[in-house]
């Protein structure tokens, strides 16, 4: 089964063509330099359209997680993470831990984890991996 | 409503008009909420109301940035809009917020994120669709649950701890005859049932049935004339924090639970103590806890303890989801209902596991993966 995939709206169409291209791309105000995410043609902490679209490091930490063990048709049949991850620049994002076993022992939460991009035709996800792995 | 107290201050349409396959519909509303902050100089923190339909309140008040102390989300077509400047009008007057927003949003001809869609799984287009659902959840067992590993890590609490509020709540159900689990349970129980979604067991998630209920309310003038002992109201509270879970500002805590819980506080003029009798809507069993702290019955990392050592269990000083909950009691998807008719029962006196001399009940609800949160006190003495 395809896996279930985002159709971008033209006010988050740069975070997934920055997927594309290997790059994570956050929002920060102009005026307040908050950062935030998901995508917004605004700032959500003062309200103003001053904003700027940026690069960020990929790197992160593990804040929290569930190993889902009824996975979604298109997951396939093994338990696996849904897992949020607090990037470096503030901003909290969901994804799966990937390239490691999914399983307690082996993910440890405030863990360092990078990004990682796979392609998936029409979109590319970004997913998380332990960060050096 | 009292008429010649509330007055439109702010108003704007979209900046462009006619075709505008540049902005989805959330952003629609959004453009246009913005516009009507500048026509009369407010910020998205000055509005403490929101009401929209065609999306919920929930991800309007969430994107915008705003914490309400209002939200309706009426949806009844093309009208909504008249019935929620009405009920706006009649929320200020009230007291239940100051300052209003009503938005409105489509995108009628260019159909640019119009999937809609409140939780993940919904619409493909939206918030959820596009930075949750990609991930896997399967409904609340895999998201509402997500907070959890942080919450415990933050609090120092156990699975044992998130175990035991289902046994404490089974005791409770085995009074009830109409519950659907009456067997006795233990923590070892809970923790050897099915993995449903790591931490959580099968026995830490709420039930799957059917059944529903209603409600009457009328002044309390009039209460008195009618055949049951009434239920007065104290004290109202509501907020909405964000239609994402991954997007909760602080996982150890529910920013939707404090605004409602406080506002419901404030209107009512209880403390804590005064309180006989409570319900927090239990989805799942870290519920109570979150429900304990942030309504203010418990510090911070004290209330697996304070369950543990039976205060909200059959003769504690705090009797918590006394008909065996969303765990034990019934669920049908949304168990608010429920948590208010037992209140109700308590109150009156005929409930089942009867609280002796109950005189005021907290009724306390989610909605979504702590999206949006509703605070009733009752009595049933006359305020």
């Amino acid at each position: 089964m395809d896996r279930v995939l985002p159709e971008p709206t033209p006010e988050t169409q740069h975070f997934w063509d920055g997927c594309k291209e290997g790059e994570l791309r956050l929002q920060r105000c102009v005026e307040c330099s908050k950062s935030y995410f998901p995508p917004r043609p605004f700032c959500p902490k003062c309200g103003s359209r001053k904003v700027e679209v940026y690069k960020a490091s990929g790197k992160a930490k593990l804040w929290s997680y569930v190993i889902n063990h009824r996975p979604r048709p298109d997951l396939g049949t093994e338990p696996h993470s849904i897992a949020v991850v607090m990037l470096d620049e503030g901003p909290q994002m969901m994804t799966n831990i990937v390239d490691c076993p999914q399983t307690p022992e082996a993910l440890v939460l405030d863990m360092p984890v990078e990004v990682i991009f796979q392609d998936f035709g029409k979109i590319t996800l970004p997913f998380f991996k332990p960060a050096g792995a | 409503m009292k008429p010649k107290t509330v007055a439109a201050v702010g108003a704007a349409e979209t900046t462009e008009m006619g075709r505008i396959p540049n902005m989805s519909v959330i952003q629609l509303h959004a453009d246009a909420a913005l516009n009507a902050m500048a026509d009369c100089g407010l910020k998205p923190s000055d509005i403490d109301g929101v009401a929209t339909a065609g999306i919920s309140p929930t991800e309007l008040a969430y994107y915008l940035g705003i914490t309400p102390t209002y939200a309706d989300g009426t949806s009844v077509g093309g009208c909504s809009f008249m019935l929620h400047v009405r009920h706006a009008a009649a929320a200020i007057n009230e007291g239940l917020a100051k300052t209003i927003l009503i938005t409105h949003g489509e995108s009628g001809r260019s159909r640019v994120g119009a999937g809609g869609g409140f939780r993940g799984g919904g619409g493909t287009s939206s918030l959820p669709g596009q930075f949750e659902a990609p991930y896997g959840p399967v409904g609340p067992p895999s998201m509402f649950t997500i907070p959890v590993l942080r919450y415990l890590k933050a609090r120092n609490y156990t699975v044992e701890d998130l175990a035991n509020v289902a046994v404490i709540q089974r005791e409770w159900a085995a009074l009830n005859p109409r519950a659907s689990m009456k067997d006795p349970i233990s923590i070892a129980d809970v923790l050897n049932a099915r993995m449903i979604a790591y931490p959580f067991t099968l026995l830490m998630c709420c039930l799957v049935t059917d059944g529903g209920g209603a409600i009457i309310l009328t002044s309390a003038e009039r209460a008195k004339d009618f055949p049951q002992k009434p239920v007065y109201i104290l004290g109202t509270g509501e907020s909405v924090e964000t239609p994402m879970v991954s997007q909760m500002e602080d996982f150890t805590s529910s920013k939707a639970f404090r605004v409602s819980g406080k506002k419901a506080f404030e209107e009512a003029g209880i403390r804590h103590g005064d309180v006989d009798h409570l319900m927090i809507y239990d989805a799942f069993a870290h519920l109570p806890l979150y429900g304990l702290e942030d309504l203010g019955f418990c510090k911070p990392g004290e209330a697996a303890g304070f369950i543990n050592d039976r205060n909200t269990a059959i003769g504690g000083k705090l009797p918590l989801n006394t008909n065996g909950g969303g765990l034990s009691y019934m669920h049908s998807g949304m168990y608010g209902m429920y948590a208010m008719q037992e209140s109700i029962r308590q109150l009156r006196g005929i409930a089942p596991a009867q609280v002796p001399g109950a005189r005021i009940s907290i009724s306390h609800g989610v909605g979504g993966m702590f999206g949006a949160s509703g605070t009733i006190i009752w009595s049933n003495e006359a305020p």
